[in-house]
């Protein structure tokens, strides 16, 4: 049940795009048709739902104080978490790497719908969020971790998609002409956030 | 005169975040209140800067395949000494900035500007064109934060100074909205709507 309350509040409450703007920048450039973003949609939930637990297990016992003292007790006051942004980057680029490869290998077809997205996120700020606000948060065991990656991944999704649908409608409608593309975007996103705000305060 | 034009192109024309659309992430997220949207911006400054002067003294010797992993690490080692300076000096407003200190790494601008422009040129244009963006990326999230903090809590830096105005005695109320996320995105919308009803060139087809 715990699992549920953390999925839907990561989902809902604590959305990726309207809460902590997270990963705008490829929100904002590839939200034009609904098909190229739901796949980067499906990319960047696949790459969060690895690499936060990886990052969580690095966290847990290399990084965080007192972290080291399974190794021997004499490391038991050893505080590394100063190295937690590199050390960070440095996996979710490698498993951004590694998954490209294994994707090309065995499943080509997977690889021709998500291939070009999946150098994009190693640097998209939503992966990288996951893992910082996975730091934060303090989760207590893998399975939290699973949920909360999987819910965030999944809000952003919801996100990207939502407003690619709208984006496709938009070429419809007279808009003033220094407002078209990014400027309306924005504002839309902003009144999706305050329709968002609805789910604050929702205590799960 | 063309190192000045690099600095100075991105402040209005070329800015990085209402025209190239890039670090909007922390833009947005940083801007409820002045002062971390202040020192948010002159640690984006320091980093774009440090990191397009470092890539490119760098820039010969990097293999093209690994350049990203190679601009990662120059850019997360430069993050890591800016976020252990907030901590020992700031440590209020590192505590507010929380994970966005973190995600300068991934922050567009940087990695964009080290792709677009670093790799390829010599070092002294390089390290003016990061101060450049830098400036220009601070002057929206300044413009940003005032108006939020402005309009929402009607202090600025903390200090309250619609109440020295008098205007709560007319019956003027703080919109709190203001200070909520989505309202950082409608008020970037706005400054964007103005800068391309100000200059055509901008606009979009």
């Amino acid at each position: 049940m715990e699992y549920v309350n953390i999925f839907i509040k990561s989902v809902f409450v604590d959305n990726m795009i309207f809460a902590f703007f997270l990963g705008m920048c490829s929100y904002l450039a590839v939200s034009k048709t609904v098909k190229t973003s739901l796949g980067l949609g499906v990319a960047v939930t696949f790459v969060l739902c690895v690499t936060v637990p990886v990052n969580w297990i690095i966290n847990r016992y290399l990084l965080a104080p007192g972290a080291l003292a399974w190794l021997s007790p004499k490391l038991a006051d050893v505080d590394l978490t100063f190295l937690s942004l590199i050390v960070f980057i440095a996996t979710i680029a490698a498993i951004v790497q590694i998954v490209e490869m294994v994707v090309e290998r065995y499943s080509p077809s997977l690889y021709n719908s998500l291939g070009i997205f999946l150098p994009l996120i190693a640097v998209n700020c939503a992966v990288m969020g996951g893992s910082l606000f996975m730091q934060e948060r303090n989760y207590s065991n893998l399975g939290e971790v699973f949920a909360f990656a999987l819910g965030s991944g999944g809000g952003w999704l919801l996100a990207i998609t939502a407003i690619a649908a709208l984006r496709e409608k938009l070429r419809y409608s007279h808009i003033p002409p220094a407002l078209k593309g990014v400027g309306i975007t924005f504002i839309i996103t902003g009144l999706m956030g305050l329709a968002f705000m609805g789910f604050m305060g929702i205590d799960l | 005169m063309k190192n000045r034009q690099l600095i100075v192109m991105p402040w209005r024309d070329n800015n990085p975040v209402t025209v190239q659309v890039l670090g909007i992430c922390s833009c947005l997220a940083v801007t409820a209140q002045l002062k971390p949207a202040v020192v948010m911006a002159a640690s984006v400054t320091v980093v774009t800067a440090l990191a397009n002067l470092i890539i490119s003294l760098m820039r010969n010797s990097i293999p093209p395949r690994i350049r990203i992993i190679v601009q990662l690490v120059v850019v997360s080692t430069l993050v890591v000494i800016v976020d252990q300076v907030l901590r020992a000096y700031f440590y209020d407003v590192s505590k507010q900035l929380s994970v966005f200190v973190g995600l300068i790494i991934t922050n567009c601008i940087v990695m964009g500007r080290l792709e677009a422009f670093a790799m390829h040129n010599p070092p002294v244009p390089a390290l003016c064109d990061g101060i450049g963006n830098g400036i220009g990326y601070s002057i929206v999230l300044v413009i940003v934060g005032t108006t939020r903090e402005l309009l929402g809590s009607g202090c600025l830096w903390g200090v309250p100074v619609v109440e020295h105005t008098g205007l709560y005695n007319i019956g003027y109320e703080d919109n709190g909205l203001m200070l909520m996320p989505p309202m950082a995105l409608i008020v970037v919308g706005l400054l964007i709507w103005a800068q391309r009803s100000k200059n055509k060139k901008l606009q979009e087809s």
